[in-house]
């Protein structure tokens, strides 16, 4: 009984288990069921899907950033150009500590504090996977440091980059401006431009300068290479490539010796030089003093640098040739006596007698000439030559300020050059319409009195100062001042001329030319208000002085009672171009807390005159000096200089 | 003794089938790691070396007596969970995990020893016990399934406990656990999920996150899966050919000498090549089975039946986290992964599938 009950036990047992090992081999069954369906999914039904997946995986395009064109001077002298030196960068995303990561670099190569403030910058901007630089221009000492300790540093790698470079470094930083990293508005408006696709790989941009406005002659074509790249993106093999193709060569009217000459000729003012051929709008000289390093831009400035060069009372960042903008002061007395002339408002022979004053008829309020006591008979061209106020104020009330405005603005007075160069301000020719606009107020006789000598609400930048200088020496047939004379393809070395046509005919009458050129050459003559300009010159000058005193104090600005006195001094302007019976340059010179026109500007101008017309290089002793040294000037927007006296 | 003999004595207690089954995987591991090492020759004879080390020790415990294979099992899993408590006090920390245990001479993973010593540990119990088998036995022998269990999923080493749990449930489920305990059990697990997760690592969490939609860190926690899924499916049908994987070759597949081997063999020999090693896999267990329904005493059938549905869910499982349909955790492709522990463990499992398989022929003839 026992024995048939533990039988028969053991045969349900055996049963059960058996029953079990039904369900487990089922089991079994269904799990690798699951995967063969799992593998014909993947394999058969979406076997196009990761064939693809796979293929991207495996070939990447890399780009090859194109070497970006050159610089030259007219004469061939590099302006800007790329030289190959290492980059020390960090892919943020690949290091666990920066810090200590850091902290170990500078074991290995010179780490400044700037270079760390700066990587913080770059961190704070960057997008997730990018490489950034914490150290520019390695030694080939410390590359061979860092690349023997480089398995201590994943992340961390050395990069082989072509820099700009700017040779003349200050001396052409407003011309040439500067190329910069590119930030997330450059990469949209990249987009806007549908030029993305040529910006890959590209980390710099052209930002201010010729290097913005010429970008697209200068960036060349992306090239890129197919390759087929392992997941940590290391190249394994390349599959088919396009070589980039560099950009064109700029060749400026610049003459690089001559800006600076120019540069030099300002010694410690600051200020703004333009140099124009006449007969045909090429810009000889483009200076904008003080200047400022624009390589300290390239990768992005710290943030002490930065505050030095935007807080200094000097503003070396203001472009003051484009975007200062000054009262023109006497120097616009030609372009007037030329409107009074061609609007019969004065006649050539018509006189004045200046007791030293101009009154507005049936009011008491004297509008003073620079010249206590006046200049006696006074007729246009002596108007010129001793740069008589009272003459003037009577010229333009008698013309009257819309036919002023109407005829300055051919001389790009009141609007845009349209230089090759962004950022330019179109100064202030003002009319009874303007004054209607902007202040909602009748213009008063008033107004146009001290209109008339420049001042008043009439502002003007230095270089459409020196366009309307060109256009009076080319005998009023107007060229559009221009930087670039021609672009140079990288590749064939062809040449493409910059078409610079005549932008206008102002058809100015010879005999009203003529009267305004002799008495413009008679200013540098004994009895002219710049005499010491053409001193011992063997070619003659035209030129005109003009003078603004500063009086306000730009609001904010600490005052620095060592300082105020030279604050205070004129700003000293000069026109001119030579020689007069053939002119071959223009010339304006502004010197910004200069005193007169004819003591400071004129002599930086004649500096220029003589290297360009006779080779000449000035001794480093005809240098001027200010002492004081520097005072803040603001060279843009608001006008802080009211009157003007000559 | 004559030679012949000699060599009759010497493959007296290795089962053939089972024996070719196994050579087979071993061929594939060596023409695999062979193209995932990158045309590595010491990386194939290195594993060619743990190959026959292990298979000695297979050998061995295919000779050893049932009985011995008996008295051992105490020892064994007495000593596992010394050093799992070992482990836990003075493991030495790698990868963030506590597995490791340096006994001066060498480190040890006692987790592996576990995968032995836990379901022989249970079945030995359940013969023990075998005339009266009440609850209580049950929940011994549960205990004795979550002790180290619990251990090792603190280390942690979330793949390696669950895989040990299961190889101690199917020894519950083979030993006859009553259908509305297991009902029970599964009821309980899914109630406990949010607990469960709740208690996971941060890594383990993103693992099943990942799972179920990868693509939101493509490049972060779901790489593993995406790399290893698009290496499958790129496949396709027939494969790239032999040493063509272009995954593997341009270092996309993460450790694909090792726990994804099996995606780099996918993407070089296709569907066919999956089919073929899922039906080599098939007649591993299947050997497996018909030495468990053959297994004469209760220790053997329980230790066989477990020891062989291990077997396949160590497979089922690599093969679905490469396949993108498991998390992705540590658990070698059997036989097939590059690595000498998992190798040894799971030949001294085969090997106790031999002995029990020709020791009872033995008996019996």
């Amino acid at each position: 009984m026992n024995d048939h009950v533990a039988l028969k036990n053991h045969q349900q047992e055996i049963f059960n288990f058996r029953l079990r090992l039904v369900i487990g081999v089922v089991f079994v069954l269904i799990l690798l069921g699951i995967l063969a369906a799992r593998f014909v999914y993947l394999q058969a039904v979406r076997y196009d899907y990761y064939h693809t997946m796979a293929e991207n995986n495996r070939i990447s395009v890399v780009p090859i950033v194109p070497n970006r064109g050159l610089i030259l001077d007219r004469h061939g002298i590099v302006l800007a150009h790329n030289y190959s030196g290492y980059t020390l960068e960090i892919t943020p995303s690949k290091v666990k500590n920066l810090q200590v990561t850091i902290n170990e670099l500078a074991t290995l190569v010179d780490i400044a504090p700037r270079d760390r403030k700066r990587f913080k910058q770059l961190l704070a901007e960057s997008h997730n996977f990018e490489t950034l630089v914490i150290r520019n221009r390695l030694s080939d000492e410390e590359v061979a440091r860092f690349a023997a300790q480089q398995y201590r540093f994943p992340g961390v790698e050395i990069k082989a980059r072509l820099f700009r470079d700017y040779p003349f470094s200050d001396k052409t930083a407003h011309l040439l401006g500067y190329i910069g990293r590119m930030n997330q508005r450059d990469v949209d408006r990249l987009e806007e431009a549908d030029l993305a696709a040529n910006y890959r790989g590209t980390d710099y941009i052209g930002k201010t300068g010729l290097e913005q406005y010429y970008e697209s002659e200068l960036h060349g074509t992306t090239g890129m290479e197919q390759v087929e790249v392992d997941s940590a993106g290391r190249a394994a093999r390349i599959l088919s490539r396009t070589l980039p193709v560099s950009g064109n060569t700029l060749v400026l009217s610049i003459d690089a010796k001559l800006q600076e000459i120019a540069e030099q000729a300002f010694g410690d003012y600051r200020g703004a030089l333009v140099a124009i051929d006449p007969a045909n709008g090429e810009v000889l000289a483009f200076v904008s003093r003080p200047g400022f390093d624009p390589s300290l831009f390239i990768d992005g400035i710290d943030e002490e640098n930065w505050r030095e060069l935007n807080n200094s009372p000097d503003h070396p960042l203001n472009n003051r040739v484009l975007s200062g903008q000054y009262p023109s002061g006497s120097t616009i007395k030609p372009f007037m006596a030329l409107a009074a002339l061609h609007y019969g408002t004065r006649s050539p022979t018509d006189t004045i007698s200046d007791p030293g004053y101009y009154a507005l008829p049936g009011t008491a309020h004297h509008y003073r000439d620079w010249k206590k006591g006046g200049h006696g008979t006074v007729d246009m061209f002596k108007s010129i030559v001793v740069s008589c106020d009272t003459y003037y104020y009577g010229l333009a009330v008698a013309t009257g300020i819309d036919n002023i405005a109407a005829y300055l603005t051919n001389f790009s007075f009141g609007k845009k050059t349209g230089i090759d160069l962004q950022g330019e301000k179109s100064g202030l020719l003002p009319n009874t319409e303007w004054k209607m606009k902007r202040f909602k107020q009748k213009w008063f006789a008033g107004d146009t009195v001290s209109v008339g000598i420049g001042q008043g609400y009439s502002l003007v930048t230095p270089l459409q100062l020196a366009a309307a200088t060109a256009t009076l020496a080319n005998g009023g047939i107007a060229y559009r001042p221009h930087l670039v004379r021609e672009v140079r393809n990288s590749v064939t070395n062809e040449t493409r001329k910059i078409d610079n046509p005549v932008e206008a005919d102002l058809k100015i009458d010879p005999a009203h030319l003529d009267l305004i050129r002799r008495a413009m050459a008679a200013v540098t003559q004994p009895g002219g208000t710049a005499v010491s300009a053409s001193a011992g010159a063997p070619y003659t000058i035209a030129g005109k002085t003009g003078t603004a005193q500063v009086v306000a104090m730009k609001q904010g600005e600490k005052y620095d009672a060592s300082k105020i006195d030279e604050r205070h001094r004129d700003h000293a302007w000069f026109i001119s171009f030579a020689p007069v019976e053939k002119p071959r340059i223009a010339v304006v010179v502004l010197a910004e807390n200069g005193g007169h026109g004819g003591g400071t500007a004129a002599p930086i101008a004649r500096k220029v005159l003589d290297y360009y017309l006779l080779g000449k290089v000035p001794k480093p002793a005809e240098v001027p000096v200010v002492t004081g040294k520097t005072a803040a000037v603001a060279a843009s927007g608001v006008p802080e200089v009211e009157v003007e006296h000559d | 003794m004559t030679r012949r003999q000699l060599w009759l004595r010497i493959i007296a207690h290795i089962d053939p089938p089972l024996l070719l089954g196994m050579g087979l995987l071993m061929g594939i591991s060596l023409l695999t790691l062979y193209s995932a090492s990158g045309q590595n020759f010491e990386r194939v004879l290195a594993q060619g070396s743990n190959i026959l080390i292990a298979l000695f020790c297979m050998w061995i415990v295919a000779n050893l007596p049932l009985h011995i294979l008996l008295r051992m099992a105490v020892p064994i899993y007495v000593l596992g969970l010394l050093l799992l408590v070992g482990v836990a006090l003075f493991g030495e920390i790698s990868h963030g995990a506590r597995r490791w245990l340096n006994l001066g001479v060498t480190t040890i993973q006692p987790s592996e020893l576990m995968k032995i010593g836990v379901p022989l540990m249970m079945a030995w119990y359940f013969e023990k016990y075998e005339a009266s088998l009440t609850l209580k036995n049950y929940i011994v022998a549960a205990l004795l399934l979550v002790l180290p269990v619990g251990l090792i999923a603190r280390q942690p080493d979330l793949g390696t406990s669950l895989l040990i749990l299961a190889s101690g449930f199917y020894v519950l489920f083979l030993a006859g656990l009553s259908w509305k305990i297991i009902a029970g059990l599964f009821a309980a697990a899914i109630a406990s999920a949010p607990v469960m997760w709740s208690l996971m690592h941060d890594y383990q969490r993103h693992r099943v996150e990942m799972l179920f939609d990868p693509s939101q860190d493509a490049l972060g926690k779901g790489y593993h899966t995406i790399q290893g899924m698009i290496a499958v499916g790129s496949g396709g049908l027939f494969g790239k050919g032999y040493l063509a994987g272009t995954q593997t070759h341009l270092d996309f597949l993460p450790e694909c000498t090792t726990d994804f081997i099996f995606a780099v063999y996918s993407e070089e020999f296709g569907l066919v090549g999956n089919l073929l090693l899922l039906i080599i896999f098939l007649f591993v267990i299947g050997r497996g089975f018909i030495i468990t329904a053959n297994a004469s005493t209760y220790f053997t059938r329980l230790m066989a039946g477990s020891i062989t549905l291990t077997f396949a869910t160590y497979a089922f499982v690599n093969m679905g986290m490469v396949s993108g349909i498991l998390p992705v955790v540590g658990v070698p492709l059997p036989l097939v992964s590059y690595g000498g522990t998992s190798m040894l463990t799971l030949l001294l499992g085969l090997g106790m599938l031999m002995s029990i398989h020709t020791h009872q022929k033995l008996v019996k003839t």
